[in-house]
């Protein structure tokens, strides 16, 4: 009797082993109903199969990244697993031979033509397609509370320039000018200032290594980011994004520049209505350009349920799953044919201005540099902070994009 | 000859399991990290994570950058950070712990409570005391927020997020002061010797001794480190995690010395007490130096915690604030999230060595105790 006790559990255990997929991502928290509704729906459509959601905590993914590499170095990939699109995916992953192409998938479903082809050249080596794209995120915006300002007496600025104008009356009312947070939030606060300053054309150069960060034009967007940061709060390092945003929520400070992931943390999180509750603006001098970040599943070499693994890609990148994940992700869909009714005020204006606007990629969500040059450039942050030197911040980025190999 | 017995077979066999297991996974890790550490495993993201990864030897190129490369800044700020954290921690700890030991020692009523209380700290883990010193030392709440009960102004210190630096000195000058150390314990050595009389010894360890010290006051002829000046010194934002590993750890150094006071036998302080000694004089020529033993072991179980230090600074400080980084976290960020398995391996090396420094001549001191015995 026992003995037949123990086969049973045996064949159980190969039938369930055989028909689960293992998911591997950063999505808990915040995050995570989106997440699970995404895969409610894959096991309604395939009753076969069933989801093992493993996720590791973190902002951004810290730390699920470090045990995705020691499982992936260790020999046991997942079934997929979650990467930024850009570099992050390509420099990391793909340049290192462990994905499977899945330019077969986007053909079979006829995904070429309905996602953007911007968006899958960040995808693409000319070996082939490498991710599937869950979701499409903005890093340039900056939010307020549009009853506060109108109570300072301010408008959302629509340059830097103006931004440093009204910066002391701001700070005269007892307010904080700009919410920043930790170190990363830092680097994310420089890509659009960088992008101001330069202008997407000279931002996009600098990735492909045509334009040095020790030239006097990069060296004016290390200048201006020293003089924003004089508009910040001191205690920043001590903070997290959430709490820079609740900051801005509470009256603490006047804005905050942060990726719209914001947008869904007070609409979803602190129920806050879109447009009267918070009020979002490009980050000054950004109009018309659309910062992109863009969270992607891919198919590791070697994934244990091979077939299991493509159903599920298969299931992400449908019309039916990118429109059950982003509402509550709070993030627009990388389709071009998404049913926007569903979305709402904030997310209807964003996808708005993803078809119209010109696009660059995000540097502190691995779109444009390797991970060594995103993780390390922290460092020039922090002499940026600690100086207030731009010069040699300058130069410290530019030792680091030649060590790395950005634009290579 | 002693003939090779039954009982050496047994002997032998009972500790060929474990020689084994240490000899793979301790020493043979151990030399592998050595041999990532000369490699440039990493420099070219395509090899990072290969499946095979092809590694190059490249000699001693990592350590050379660590501590010259002008982007690695950061791991030398790290070791200077390493050696305050470690000096005040220590220091602490011992010092917390031996007044709350000694006050215990008078005989409190409720002794047994207090001694609970005092303990219960270093049953948490390093995460918990962390996240929780790290909402306490807020800027704007926790702890600066006391003297507002007392009717006094807020405190204005910013803890962890301060960016203030004091006792500022040029990495340059790290070969001097280190020299400057190792001959002033030469020093030290030589003069016992001689005061022993043993001549020949003493002459030699004195003038390598005085030696190296006219070369570092000369300033370090022939070696330069950085072309430029670079400033490292004390981080203020250090004293918020000092003070939590200090809460965290004052505890088990009382129970050491609580330990060693109770051992102390009552007849030496009478002895003493009758000779005419005051108090003071009973605890300066009486029982401190018979807590010596124990504290230097207090000092070897801290000294190599502090200098593993990563849990703690992670949960207090995030792994990116520079000002309270330390190696260990460095390299992790460094191997796992820039993917630069061989400077992670590089730094791993300097941590265990300077591991080494602590508890090797420990270990050598008191197995050489134990032979003579």
């Amino acid at each position: 009797m026992r003995r037949l006790l123990a086969i049973l559990i045996a064949a159980g255990m190969t039938l369930a082993a055989a028909n689960t997929v293992e998911i591997f991502s950063w999505w808990a928290g915040d995050e995570g109903p989106a997440l699970e509704a995404l895969i409610e729906g894959f096991e309604a459509a395939n009753p076969d199969l069933t989801i093992d959601n493993v996720t590791v905590t973190g902002g951004a993914g810290v730390v699920a990244k470090a045990v995705l590499k020691t499982r992936m170095l260790g020999g046991d990939p997942p079934d997929s697993f979650q990467a930024h699109i850009g570099k992050e995916l390509i420099d990391t992953w793909v340049i290192a031979d462990r994905m499977e192409d899945l330019t077969f998938l986007f053909e079979e479903e006829g995904w070429l033509d309905v996602f953007p082809p911007d968006l899958i050249d960040l995808i693409s080596t000319s070996e082939g397609i490498w991710s599937v794209p869950v979701n499409i995120h903005r890093s340039n915006v900056m939010w307020y509370v549009p009853a506060k300002l109108e109570e300072w007496g301010i408008s959302a600025p629509e340059t830097w320039e103006e931004f440093l104008v009204v910066c002391p009356a701001i700070q005269a009312q007892g307010v904080t000018p700009l919410a920043l947070a930790e170190n990363w939030t830092v680097q994310h606060l420089w890509e659009s200032i960088a992008l101001a300053a330069l202008g997407p054309d000279d931002y996009d150069r600098l990735w492909t290594g045509e334009l040095a960060f020790n030239d006097p034009k990069s060296v004016a967007a290390f200048e201006l980011m020293n003089d924003v940061l004089a508009c910040a709060n001191a205690d920043a390092a001590g903070l997290s994004w959430q709490q820079a945003t609740d900051r801005v929520v509470d009256g603490e400070a006047a804005f905050n520049v942060m990726g719209d992931w914001a947008a869904g943390y007070m609409f979803t999180t602190l129920g806050l209505e879109p447009g009267t509750g918070f009020g979002w603006a490009p980050a000054p001098g950004t109009d018309g350009i659309f910062m992109v970040l863009s969270d992607s599943f891919g198919l590791p070499l070697g994934a244990p349920n091979r077939e299991g693994a493509i159903e599920w890609l298969r299931y992400i990148g449908s019309l039916e799953g990118t429109d059950t994940f982003n509402p509550i992700k709070g993030a627009i869909a990388p389709r071009t044919d998404t049913d926007l009714g569903k979305y709402n005020a904030y997310l209807q204006s964003a996808a708005a201005d993803f078809a119209s606007d010109r696009q660059v990629g995000s540097l502190a969500h691995g779109t444009v540099a390797n991970e060594n040059f995103m993780s390390t450039f922290a460092q020039v942050m922090e002499i940026l902070l600690d100086t207030g030197n731009a010069q040699a911040a300058a130069n410290a980025a530019q030792a680091l994009a030649l060590q790395t190999g950005v634009g290579r | 000859m002693r003939r090779f017995t039954r009982d050496h077979l047994t002997a032998v066999l009972m500790l060929l399991p474990s020689l084994i297991f240490l000899a793979i996974f301790v020493y043979g890790f151990i030399g592998q990290t050595v041999y990532f550490s000369l490699t440039d495993w990493g420099r070219d993201p395509a090899q990072a994570l290969a499946v095979r990864p092809e590694r190059a030897f490249v000699g001693f190129d990592n350590y050379v950058r660590l501590f010259t490369g002008l982007l690695e800044s950061r791991f030398r700020q790290d070791l200077v950070n390493l050696v305050f954290f470690t000096v005040f921690f220590i220091g602490g700890s011992l010092g917390l712990g031996l007044a709350l030991a000694m006050l215990l020692d008078r005989g409190v009523a409720g002794e047994a409570f207090f001694r609970t209380v005092f303990l219960y700290p270093f049953a948490l883990s390093f995460v918990v005391t962390g996240t929780v010193w790290r909402w306490m030392l807020q800027p704007q709440g926790g702890v600066n927020l006391l003297p507002t009960y007392l009717g006094l102004p807020p405190g204005e210190f910013e803890w962890i997020t301060s960016r203030q630096q004091v006792w500022r000195f040029d990495w340059n000058l790290v070969p001097s002061i280190t020299a400057l150390l190792v001959a002033a314990v030469l020093l030290a050595i030589g003069w016992r010797a001689w005061r022993d009389l043993r001549r020949g010894r003493a002459v030699s360890f004195l003038t390598v001794g005085i030696a190296l010290g006219a070369w570092a006051l000369a300033g370090g002829p022939g070696v330069e480190l950085l072309p430029f000046p670079e400033r490292h010194g004390f981080n203020l934002a250090l004293i918020g995690i000092v003070v939590a590993a200090v809460w965290q750890m004052s505890g088990y150094t009382m129970a050491l010395y609580l330990a060693s006071l109770r051992g102390i036998p009552e007849e030496l302080r009478e002895a003493a007490r009758v000779d005419g000694a005051s108090g003071f004089q009973v605890y300066r020529h009486v029982v401190f130096p018979l807590l010596g033993p124990i504290t230097l072991s207090a000092m070897i179980i801290l000294g190599h915690i502090s200098l593993k230090i990563f849990d703690l600074v992670w949960s207090m400080a995030g792994p990116d604030l520079a000002t309270t980084s330390v190696p260990a976290l460095l390299m992790y960020i460094r191997a796992f999230r820039a993917n630069q398995f061989a400077d992670g391996a590089a730094i791993a090396v300097v941590l265990l060595l300077i591991v080494a420094t602590v508890i090797v001549p420990y270990l050598w001191t008191s197995l050489r105790g134990e032979v003579r015995r």
